[in-house]
């Protein structure tokens, strides 16, 4: 039987706010000790009173618009409880039926064009405290380690509806979302640092029977990578359990990196008990219309529109502009080094600059594990580059030796030229004695040349190239060559 | 409305507190007191009112994103009953 996969995904991302959600404490605990970013707010100690945090909610509520959501006039915080001891108070502060924004929706690709993806709700809430699980090496005793730097700091929830397909548009849209994240800079959407987290809710039904089989959550998903792999297995295994006539059952199952599989977590007793209820001490939030519209106005240039402007501005392709657009960072060091570029044609100067980042840099990038915001050359010693094989100095192959070198060392192009040699050879007087060598070497080939076989002179350039490691400019060489031919 | 012996022994499992026989009798008592109230006071028409979640008519109390320090380790842990790597140490509590 044919099965349909239905996949819903949650996400939480850590806003960079300086303070946290409802107290003055600094976010930036990153390389504190532990428990040295906390006050009694954080600590839930009796009396006192968290307020909050205007930057957050402004955070929120443009993110909300980015994808297409209605932000709700009136809403309010609830208390989630559960005993768990990453949280201090017994609950986390969080929005339960008035959220602030709801019914939205993201495009991603798929073939052919772009499917739209609806997002349930975009709410605000905090994060928890970390632990570490430890067992006394003498009784053998399990324990935990509690640092509540954490807690507390402003974390966004974005819900999708159950519209995704397959593993695959479940990365789409993962990558889609820390994009538009990233280019409206309220998170920096790093998931092996763990400030864009997310669970998914998956399960498989018959095609085209809409009814659904049991909903399984998977947690611990630490990367894109992770997240496409514990899908792909989730699909298989699921599909198994039916095709032997066996029964899902909804349920919690965590991602384990090393086995390549989700293994079923024990369920949390009386885990969806949460009895929520109105957070009695922060009183409802009223966002006015006019304070929406200030934040659309805000919006910078998200990545579809900067996507649909390369292709309409640059003639760049679709999946060019994609790829160009998937990053802010990498979009703006696109359009910064064709600001630099001097003169000729937009669409050319684009192309070229677009098929250096989409080629070699991405190359490079892979090999080192690095991205550009980490780049060591900058716009203008690309484009430096690019014009030294504009005026003939620098051939396209050697160019690509030269740029490796500058992504090492950060380097500058006419320096490595110079200090290597690798300059291209086009004056006529300083090939001359090669080609005169090449054409006395190779009788046969000058021979067949003259029979009219084009094919002849093809590898008596290649043989002038060889001979000068590549250095000479193939077209002099031609020209040089075919005049000699010629003369006899 | 009473509540039965099963569901505070519930509840106060949600809670983390210990409740013995004598325990239950006086809070299923004294919990369905409570709920009993709220019976009465569910009885008002509100038809036409709008639900309250605060008593007080406050909104938008909110503040600037500043950061201000924080407390000092030795105060953070003041209360720990245990402590061990600057953290607060804690029974292993299972998923």
């Amino acid at each position: 039987m044919e099965y349909e996969t239905v996949i819903g995904l949650e996400v939480h991302a850590q806003l960079l706010t300086k303070s946290k959600m409802f107290c003055s404490c600094s976010t930036d605990y990153a390389d504190a000790p532990p428990n040295t970013h906390v006050c009694p707010v954080c600590l839930g100690m009796p009396g006192v009173l968290p307020t909050i945090n205007r930057q957050a909610i402004e955070y929120a509520i443009m993110t909300a618009l980015a994808l297409n959501c209605t932000i709700a006039e009136h809403t309010r915080f609830d208390r989630k409880n559960y005993p768990y001891p990453d949280l201090m108070k017994g609950y986390q502060i969080s929005q339960y039926d008035n959220p602030l924004s709801h019914d939205g929706w993201l495009a991603i690709e798929v073939e052919g064009g772009e499917r739209r993806i609806g997002i349930t709700r975009v709410h605000q809430e905090e994060d928890v405290a970390k632990l570490w699980h430890r067992t006394e090496p003498a009784t053998g005793e399990t324990y935990s380690l509690v640092d509540v730097n954490r807690a507390g700091v402003p974390l966004m929830e974005i819900v999708s509806e159950p519209d995704l397909r397959s593993p695959e548009e479940a990365r789409q849209y993962l990558m889609k979302l820390r994009s538009i994240l990233q280019y409206l800079g309220v998170s920096t959407g790093n998931m092996e640092e763990g400030s864009f987290r997310c669970d998914a809710n998956i399960s498989i039904r018959p095609m085209g029977n809409g009814g659904s089989t049991a909903k399984v959550e998977v947690k611990n998903m630490n990367s894109f990578k992770a997240v496409y792999r514990a899908l792909e297995y989730e699909v298989e295994r699921q599909r198994k359990v039916l095709e032997k006539g066996g029964k899902l059952v909804q349920e919690t199952r965590g991602w384990v990196e090393e086995k390549g599989a989700t293994v079923s977590q024990r369920s949390k007793e009386y885990a969806h008990d949460y009895r929520y209820f109105p957070e009695p001490d922060l009183p409802p939030l009223t966002i006015s219309r006019e304070m929406v519209e200030e934040l659309r106005s805000r919006l910078p240039e998200l990545p579809d529109d900067r996507r649909d402007r390369f292709m309409s501005q640059y003639g760049l392709s679709r999946y060019d502009a994609n790829l160009l657009t998937a990053s802010r960072a990498q979009a703006d060091y696109f359009e910064s080094c064709l600001e630099l570029f001097p003169g000729g044609e937009g669409e050319k100067k684009a192309k070229t600059v677009a098929n250096w980042l989409l080629g070699e840099y991405a190359r490079l990038f892979n090999v080192t594990e690095t991205e550009i915001t980490e780049c060591r050359v900058e716009p203008r010693h690309l484009v430096e580059m690019l014009g030294l094989i504009g005026e003939g100095t620098l051939s396209t192959t050697m160019a690509k030796a030269v740029f490796e070198e500058m992504f090492h060392s950060g380097r500058r192009a006419p320096e490595i030229v110079q200090e290597k040699g690798l300059a291209q050879v086009s004056a006529a007087s300083e090939l001359e004695a090669v080609v005169a060598q090449v054409l006395a070497d190779n009788a046969q080939a000058v021979a067949d040349y003259r029979q009219g076989r084009e094919q002849a002179l093809k590898f008596m350039v290649g043989q002038v190239m060889r001979a000068t490691r590549g250095q000479a400019n193939p077209q002099v060489v031609n020209e040089m060559l075919v005049k000699k031919l010629e003369e006899g | 409305m009473r509540l039965s012996r099963e569901e505070v022994q519930h509840i106060a499992l949600l809670a983390r507190l210990g409740v013995d026989e004598a325990d239950l009798q006086k809070f299923s008592e004294q919990l369905s007191n409570i709920l009993e109230n709220f019976e009465i006071l569910q009885k008002v028409d509100t038809t036409g009112v709008p639900p309250t979640s605060h008593p007080v008519a406050l909104s938008n109390v909110i503040r600037d994103d500043e950061a201000a320090p924080s407390l000092l380790p030795g105060e953070v842990l003041a209360n720990a009953p245990r402590e061990e790597d600057g953290c607060f140490r804690v029974r292993a509590v299972l998923e």
